[in-house]
Formats: structure tokens, sequence, C-alpha cells
């Protein structure tokens, strides 16, 4: 356990010292709660991508607080901050990605370039180090030599794939997928997609044939829909996961990149709307660059505490 | 495209337009809201805020408080200083006359590097140029095969070096070795994915760049970027020496401010934007028309170089004539159907018309699976039934709808729909002093 929060936040630490440093730079300027500080604080919400509304709505609450409770001191201020961050961030509940039906169904979607081909080696690994029988199905029949790098993943883990030709139907992969995962008694089985933008009509219902014809063959499944969401991505996320939650059924979030010194912001909000867990977070694009999302973590890491 | 921040703008300067009068109040209160839109827009704080300061100290001078038409004036402040901070004019590629022109590409991992390389490749090669790709993403399992398959698609010749030890600035060097001496006009490298942040392969990229000596060192960036942009841009510029940025995935619901930040920061001019995944779905990139775009003041110049390319001249005026005439029958839709599709997607030349982010909106959601059976629709009707949908009666509806395999609803709301869109055509052509001009030029 103290290795993955050391993991965490070994991968936040940029972020940390980014966002951490910066608060502690704006608290040690100012021996009160001001307009100066509290514009310095907005900034830097601002721009770890927590959004207008957002930031607007956590300003609130130590306007509030301020105003009504007589709050002075800054050191406080970040307390409240970061409780209430808290508060949103707890939304999502502690439901954790788990291999509870013979075969768990796992469909992996998002936009374009996120990172969902890499999350599922990513995954496959983790999931085949705990002992269960893991196979991946190529359905990202679409972009050029897609099914070659999940096939690439696959031999590189020791894991197998189901593949067609580029081109193919992606529900057919699907299909085929999930008879050979119930014939050879696959624990897990994860399905790439195609990266697509979300305001595409067309490719949007494509995803629902997709998860249609899994769960035809395999009554209840898929058992999860990853949204796997880019941490450079600003605040575009809410809108992506709006569609792909109404029109793809996502059951819960990864967040790629986190390796970046972009902050992610936007999660906070995010898991607030959406009420869906953040099973996993991105730190790199090895296999072993995949930890669990600890929202208290990410806080205290967001806010400079975690040392 | 942008819809989102151009709603709201268009909302709170179409308000100010709307005053006789306006005080400074009004003026502040604008601005908090125009701030709001930029930042949820994904522009960068620092960007906003000045910008901010810039327009409204623009706007409290007497001239614009003073005039007639504060509002406008206002409107028209804010679409100058948008267009300025996109860049003012359009920067194109830099190629070399003579010699060979060197290409980099670069960015994040995921941004569209490899999917943009060949779009340019193609888009040069259709100019008449001999283009080369050189494979140097040596990291991302698949990314070679990746573009050799555009590659073949296109007809573009791609160099995969496999270099000892997997080394990119050995692969940069022979590509560029070979695009030499085989004597090619633009040579174009995909590199590996980085984080800026990520210093190693940072350095790594240097070295390409020393090795190949670009003309062009073009950042792809993702439309969708947050707050991060600027450090994006601000690192590959401060490490390569950014000549232009490609902003990528720009057709979905992206509010595009990376845009404003990228450019802003670094100088670097945005020179290209991917609008789909499609090889063709690359345009240039025209500042005055996209600070049109987002204002909601619509994209004229673009909406016409599109439909003079797709439609004659003849056949706009024909139409123009049967517009005014309000003679436009289920055959000219069809015709219209068609050309329009010639010219990109319906959603695609509505965001483009002015005030009409809505109807793009609403176009978004007509799949093209729908536009097919409206085709087939229109396809089953007689030739008279087509020139005068009046005598369409419930007998031939059934008859239409069975020849085209869809329903008598499906037959019942394309007609209701033909109907309506004739009124809307009329309107919106006359709606504005502009709409002369539409009806002359637009196949609507
Ligand atoms: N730095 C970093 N790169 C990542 C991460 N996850 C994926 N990538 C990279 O992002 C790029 C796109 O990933 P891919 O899995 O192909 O995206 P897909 O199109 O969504 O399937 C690849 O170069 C990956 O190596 C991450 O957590 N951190
Ligand atoms: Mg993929």
């Amino acid at each position: 356990m103290a290795g993955l929060f050391k993991r965490l936040f070994g991968g936040l630490s940029k972020s940390r010292t980014a966002l951490g440093g910066r608060l502690a730079d704006a608290a040690s300027g100012h021996d009160r709660i001001d307009e100066a500080l509290l514009e310095e604080v907005e900034e830097i919400l601002i721009t770890s991508d927590v959004g207008a509304a957002a930031t607007t709505r956590f300003l609130k609450t130590v306007d509030n607080e301020v105003r009504y409770n007589r709050l002075t001191d800054p050191a406080r201020m970040w307390e409240i901050l970061r409780d209430d961050m808290l508060r949103s961030l707890a939304r999502c509940g502690d439901r954790k990605l788990t291999v509870s039906a013979s075969p768990t169904v796992v469909m992996v979607v998002g936009v374009n370039g996120v990172g969902k081909t890499t999350t599922i080696g990513k995954l496959a690994a983790r999931y085949k180090a705990e002992g269960h029988k893991v196979m991946l199905a190529a359905g990202d029949t679409f972009r050029a030599a897609a099914g070659e790098q999940l096939t690439l993943w696959g031999q590189r883990l020791g894991v197998e794939v189901v593949r067609q030709q580029e081109g193919a139907d992606a529900s057919a992969v699907a299909y085929d997928a999930c008879q050979a995962a119930m014939a050879r008694g696959v624990d897990l089985l994860l399905v790439d997609t195609a990266g697509r933008l979300h305001t595409n009509v067309n490719l949007m219902a494509e995803l629902e044939k997709v998860r249609r014809v899994i769960g035809k063959v395999i009554p209840g499944a898929p058992h999860e829909v990853v949204l796997v969401l880019d941490a450079n991505t600003g605040q575009n996320a809410l809108s992506q996961a709006k569609t792909f939650v109404d029109s793809a059924g996502v059951t819960g979030f990864v967040l790629t990149k986190m390796d970046s010194t972009a902050r992610g912001g936007v999660l906070v909000n995010l898991v607030e709307t959406y009420q869906r867990p953040v099973y996993f977070i991105g730190l790199g694009e090895q296999a072993e660059d995949l930890t669990p999302f600890d929202p208290e973590g990410y806080v205290a890491a967001l806010f400079g505490e975690a040392e | 495209m942008l819809n989102a921040l151009s709603d709201k703008l268009e909302g709170v300067l179409g308000r100010l337009k709307g005053r006789g009068v306006l005080t400074e109040q009004h003026i502040s209160d604008a601005m908090k809201e125009v701030r709001f839109a930029l930042l949820e827009a994904d522009v960068h704080f620092s960007v906003v805020k000045s910008f901010v300061a810039d327009v409204r100290e623009k706007c409290l001078g007497q001239d614009v408080l003073g005039s007639m038409t504060p509002g406008q004036q206002v409107a028209g402040i804010v679409q100058r200083e948008l267009a300025r901070l996109m860049g003012g004019t359009q920067s194109p590629l830099n190629l070399s006359p003579d010699d060979l022109t060197v290409v980099l590409m670069v960015g994040l991992q995921g941004s569209g590097k490899t999917t943009t390389t060949a779009k340019l490749a193609n888009r040069l090669k259709t100019q008449g140029r001999r283009v080369l790709m050189v494979a140097c993403d040596l990291q991302r399992p698949a990314a070679v095969e990746q573009l050799k398959t555009l590659g073949r698609s296109i007809d573009v010749p791609v160099l995969d070096p496999q270099p000892a030890g997997g080394d990119p600035v050995a692969a940069a060097k022979e590509g560029l070795a070979h695009a030499n001496a085989q004597r090619y006009d633009v040579v174009l490298f995909d590199t590996a994915g980085r984080l800026h942040v990520d210093g190693d392969l940072m350095d790594q990229l240097v070295q390409v760049r020393d090795a190949v000596q670009p003309r062009e060192t073009l950042l792809v960036a993702d439309a969708m970027t947050g707050q991060e942009a600027v450090n994006i841009a601000t690192s590959f510029h401060a490490a390569l020496g950014l000549s232009g940025i490609v902003l990528s995935k720009l057709e979905g619901d992206a509010r595009g401010g990376a845009v404003l930040s990228m450019r802003q920061v670094t100088g670097c001019p945005v020179k290209f934007v991917g609008v789909g995944e499609k090889i063709g779905a690359l345009e240039t990139f025209h500042p005055e028309r996209m600070a049109g775009r987002i204002l909601g003041m619509g994209d004229m110049l673009g909406l016409l170089e599109k439909a003079e390319t797709a439609v004659s001249r003849e056949e706009a005026e024909k139409l123009a004539r049967k517009l005014k005439k309000n003679d436009f029958t289920l055959e000219d839709f069809r015709d219209q159907m068609r050309q329009i599709r010639k010219m990109g997607s319906l959603s695609d030349i509505l965001g483009m018309l002015p005030g009409a982010g809505k109807l793009a909106q609403v176009a978004d959601a007509v799949p093209d699976k729908e536009i097919n059976r409206v085709e087939a629709i229109i396809n089953s009707m007689t030739v008279v039934e087509r020139n005068n949908h009046q005598i369409i009666n419930s007998s031939r509806r059934k008859r239409i709808a069975r020849g085209s395999g869809t329903s008598v609803q499906e037959v019942n709301r394309l007609l209701k729909n033909f109907v309506k869109g004739r009124k809307m055509m009329k309107t919106l052509s006359g709606a504005r002093g502009k709409g002369y001009k539409l009806k002359q030029m637009l196949p609507f």
C-alpha cells in the first residue's frame, strides 16, 4: 500500500509542486483572506482546469465563510477548499473495477488518442498478474494499424487477442471475442473500440450496436463501460462524458497522462456531475504505469500535503 | 465547432447591440460574461485577463460610448481583438521553391501527429509535389505500421529506416539522406509523442531537429486541450523553435480556447486545422474567419469558397432565381442535397452561416444514413411529384414509402420538413444585409 501511494504521489508530484507550491506561495504572501488572495486562488483553480463554473462555486463557499463566519485565516481556507473538493469527489463512491462474472466484459471507449488501447494493455497486465485469465478484443477496426497495436500488447503480455482484418465490423469482432471468451474460460475480456468524437452521431450509434451484440452473446455484459479521458483535456471532458454516459452507458472513468503537468482538475466537476467512480489513473506509457484512483491522495497531492 | 463559445458571446454582444445607450456598467457586466465564456472555452487564464483588459479599455473610449450604435461598436472591437489574438492573417506553409523542404511533426502522445502527417502529405501531393514520409515514431507499438498503411492509402511512399537500437535520430538522418538522394520536393518526419515535461525525450527531439534542419517544425495539438495548452506550446517552442501549429480534432464541440492561447504565447501561427478522420479533413486556418465564426457572424468567405468549388456558376444562378420565385421543388432539393454533400457535412456548411450555430447543432443530429433515406424517398417519386409536392396525397405517399423501402411516416416527415425548409430558406436569405449575396451564391 505504501508503495502504491508513493507511486501515486510520484506521478502527481509535478502537479503537486506546481499547484501546492503556488498555493503555499499565495498563502504565505497574505496574512488574511482578502480580495487579492481570492483572485490568486481563482487563478490557481482555473489553470488547473477546474473550470470557471466550478471555481466560482468553490470560491463562493470560501466567500460565505468569510462573510458569515468571519473566516480570516488563509490556512483554514485551504482546509475548507480541500474538504469541499473531497465532498465533490466522494460522489464517485468506492466501487472498484472487479472481475465479478466469468467472463467479465469491459468495454473501453473514448475520443481519439486519449489512451484507450494503452490502458487496455495496462489493465491486462494488472489483472493477469492478479491471476485472471485475460483476453483482448481488437474492436478498433477503423484506425490504421490499431489492431496491430493491440496485438503487440497481447504478445508483450502473453495474452490472447481476437482480431479481424482492418475495416471489419466492430460488432463482429466483439461477437467473435465474446464467443471465444466463453469457450476458453476467460475471466476478463477487454474490448477495445475505435476513438470517436462524441459529437459524431453515426459513430456513437455504432458503439451502441457493439454493446448490444456483446449483451446478446453474454447476458448482462458488458459489465463495465470505461470512458478514458486525457488529463490534458480541458472543459471538453465534461462534454465527452455527457455524451458517452448517455449513449454508451459509461460505468466509470480512467484518467490518463497524469504524468503531464496538466492537473486534470476537470475531474472534480466530472465526478460530481456523473457520480461514477474513477477506477484508475494513467501515469506513463508502460504496462505498470497505472494506479488506482484515490480521492484523498488526489486532493492532498493537488494541495501539496503529501510527502 | 466552437458552438458553445459562439452562443455565449453572441448572447452577450446581442444584448449590448440592443441598447441605444451604453454605460460603463453595461460594458463591465458584458466583459464579465465575456471573461467567463472564454475561460469555460479553455482559453488560458492569463490570455483571457489581458484580452478582457484590452477590450475594456478600447470600449470605454469616447467614440464607442458616444456613438449611435455603441453595441455594434463593441461587437466589432471584440471581433477585431479575437482575430488579432488568433494571428491576424493566414500563414501558408513555408515551402522552398527549388530545394527539398523538410517538415518536422511534433507533439504530445495522441495529439494526432501521424494522421496529420498523412493529411499534409496528401495535400502536398495533390498540389503536384513529390512527397516522402519518414517513420520516426519508434516508441508507440504499431505507429510505423499506421503510417505505412496511411501512406499506401494515399499513394505516398513511407520510409521505415529501422535503425539499430530504435534510435529516432539515426532514422531521421537516414530519411533525410534518402529524400535528398531521391530528389523529393517535401519530406515529412513523423515523430513519437512525448510530454513537454519529459526532459530526456525533449532532448532527443532537439537532436532529431538538428539532424534534419527543418524549414517547418509543426506542433500538432489537440483542440480539446485545456489550460495546459500554454505550457505545451511554450515548452515545445522553447526547445525547438516552432514555425507553426496544427490544431487537430476541431470538428467536435471543442471550444477552441487552445487556438487562442497557443498562438498568443508563442507568436507562432496556426497554419492548419484538422476537422475529421478522413484524409481530406485538413483545412487552412483563417484567423479572421474563425473570429467571425466564434462570434456567430458566420464564415461567409469560407462558405463561398466551398460553394464555388462544388457548384457551377450557372447552377447557382438558376437556384437563386428559383428561390426568389419560391418555386424550389423537391427535385431541386435533391440536387442541393447532393451538392451540399460534395461541399462537406451539413453541419459544417450550416456552421458557416451567420447566426446559424443553432441550425448546425440540429444538422449534427441528422446522420448520413438518414440523408440516404431522404434521397431514396425522393428517388421513388415521379418527376411530376418532385416538381409539385402538393399533389402527393396519401395513396401516393404509400406508394413512395413502399418504393423507397421506408415508411409513410418518414415520407410525411420529409414533406413537412421540405415545406418548413422552404420557408426557412426564404427568411434566412432575406434576414440580413448579406442575404442577397447568399442568395446568389448559395445552393439553397
Ligand atoms: N505519457 C502518457 N502517455 C500515454 C498514457 N496513456 C497513453 N499514452 C500514449 O498516448 C498515445 C495514444 O494512446 P493510444 O492508446 O493509442 O490511444 P487510443 O487512440 O485512445 O487507443 C500513445 O502514444 C500512448 O503511448 C499515459 O498515461 N501517459
Ligand atoms: Mg486505440
